[in-house]
């Protein structure tokens, strides 16, 4: 075992970092495009469906195909890890899409109502009133994109975009239990660690009496 | 007296088409209460809408001291106007104090001027600062939410009151102690008021004029005692609808 940790300590380190870094940037971007996007279709709920829908497809694609069909894209497969961001974008935007829109649309319209009355911009309502209430939705979609994300992130190193994925691919390839586990379970404390502070984030944010 | 709030021949009908308000015209005098009367869609909230454009009318028009209330900037017109509603719709991750001063906060007021005030507020409408400015709404009673939203409403110092079945929610009693409370501060702060109720008792105690709307007309713009005489027979059947126990037994 530890004659395993000294072979490998290195390289389990570094792969979980790039695993850390795919996600992160995954969510970052995900969210700068989900958040906004929930918000919008709060002002035009017409469009809520087809977009959600879209979302929702996007979902449905097996992520390995997701990242075989963005392999030929130009500029995209010059890098693996930009297909690997990208793919993994694509899977984070439904929850955080959904959540946004429904924790908006979840707030009493006595309460809107009576911002709009009382003379608040929209974006005095917006930044007073609406994200703060709907603080909690939007972080509990955030955290289940989250953990889907470092879940799906293994698969990226089979286009290359490493990860801790490329410890198991090779462990699979090599009939080597220990180097799976040794991507299997870093990932899954990533995914707990991830899981478990977003949860205390979103507590944070919960309403008071709730 | 100079008019407040002057409606010329508004009418407002929805999307599909359905009229609610039909050519209401209407004059309320400064500093006093209008009490507006009439069953449940009548239109008597979406009249009062009108005032801060919480509705715009599809036709005729809506002056405030005399301007046309079209013309003016929204955010500004509503600021100048207090709002209260039934639910009370307050804010319930924000403080009383913050709940109280939003529209201060809104125009981005010093800090200490929006405590002061809110301590003020909170005076007025029988709450004590000390226990309750830090507390949040899931914390209060009914009445005390409803005295919160009206200390919100007067926290701009507004000309006008709008209130929306403000005391609907409570209990009798409670309700009475809101319509003193409301009736003392009323006849010190010289507000113009209009008050949409159901209630001909809330209307008769609280209001210099009674208006009745029907079907979104309006029907009748008396004083509580020739409200009272009337013997138009809208009036009289609004007004046979209630205190029916007490006729009852006393046959």
């Amino acid at each position: 075992m530890s004659k395993f940790l000294s072979q490998y300590g290195s390289e389990i380190a570094t792969l979980t970092l790039e695993h850390l870094w795919l996600t992160s940037a995954a969510m970052l971007l995900a969210a700068a495009v989900a958040i906004p996007a929930g918000i919008a279709l709060t002002r035009a709920p017409n469009w809520a469906k087809p977009v959600i829908t879209v979302a929702n497809i996007l979902q449905t694609i097996p992520s390995l195909a997701m990242f075989g069909f963005l392999l030929p894209i130009p500029w995209l497969g010059d890098r693996a890890a930009r297909i690997a961001i990208l793919a993994l974008t694509a899977y984070a935007l439904l929850p955080i899409l959904r959540n946004t829109y429904a924790g908006i649309r979840a707030i009493d319209p006595a309460i809107t109502e009576v911002a709009r009355a009382l003379g608040l911009t929209d974006r005095q309502l917006l930044f007073k009133v609406q994200l703060p209430l709907a603080a909690s939705f939007i972080l509990a979609g955030l955290r289940t994109a989250t953990v889907t994300c470092v879940g799906i992130a293994t698969i990226a190193a089979a286009v290359g975009a490493g990860g801790l994925g490329e410890l198991i691919f090779r462990g699979v390839a090599s009939v080597d239990n220990r180097l799976v586990l040794a991507g299997a379970i870093p990932a899954a404390v990533l995914a707990l660690a991830a899981d478990a502070a977003l949860g205390l984030l979103e507590r944070h944010f919960r309403m008071p009496g709730k | 007296m100079p008019t407040a709030i002057e409606f010329r021949e508004v009418s407002f009908a929805t999307v599909q088409g359905k009229l609610l308000l039909d050519r209401i015209s209407l004059t309320v005098e400064a500093g006093t209460i209008t009490a507006i009367l009439g069953r449940s869609g009548s239109g008597k909230t979406t009249l009062m809408r009108t005032v801060n454009r919480m509705v715009e009318p599809t036709s005729g028009q809506v002056l405030v001291s005399e301007n046309p209330v079209q013309e003016e900037n929204i955010i500004q017109l509503r600021r100048g106007m207090g709002y209260v509603i039934q639910e009370t719709g307050l804010f319930p991750h924000f403080s009383i104090e913050r709940n109280v001063t939003l529209v201060l906060e809104a125009e981005s007021r010093p800090r200490d001027e929006r405590a002061r005030r809110s301590q003020e507020l909170l005076t007025a409408v029988g709450l004590d600062p000390a226990s309750f400015a830090i507390r949040y709404p899931h914390q209060l009673s009914g009445g005390q939410r409803q005295r919160v939203g009206l200390a919100r409403a007067l926290a701009a110092e507004p000309k006008i009151l709008l209130m929306d079945e403000p005391f609907g929610a409570l209990d009798p009693l409670t309700r009475a102690e809101m319509q003193d409370m409301l009736r003392d501060l009323m006849s010190r702060l010289k507000k113009t008021v209009l008050l949409v109720t159901h209630d001909l008792d809330e209307a008769l105690y609280l209001a210099s004029r009674i208006v009745l709307l029907e079907e979104g007309k309006l029907i009748a713009n008396l004083t509580p005692t020739d409200f009272l005489r009337s013997s138009q027979p809208e009036i009289v059947s609004y007004i046979s609808a209630f205190h029916r126990g007490e006729k009852a037994k006393a046959e």
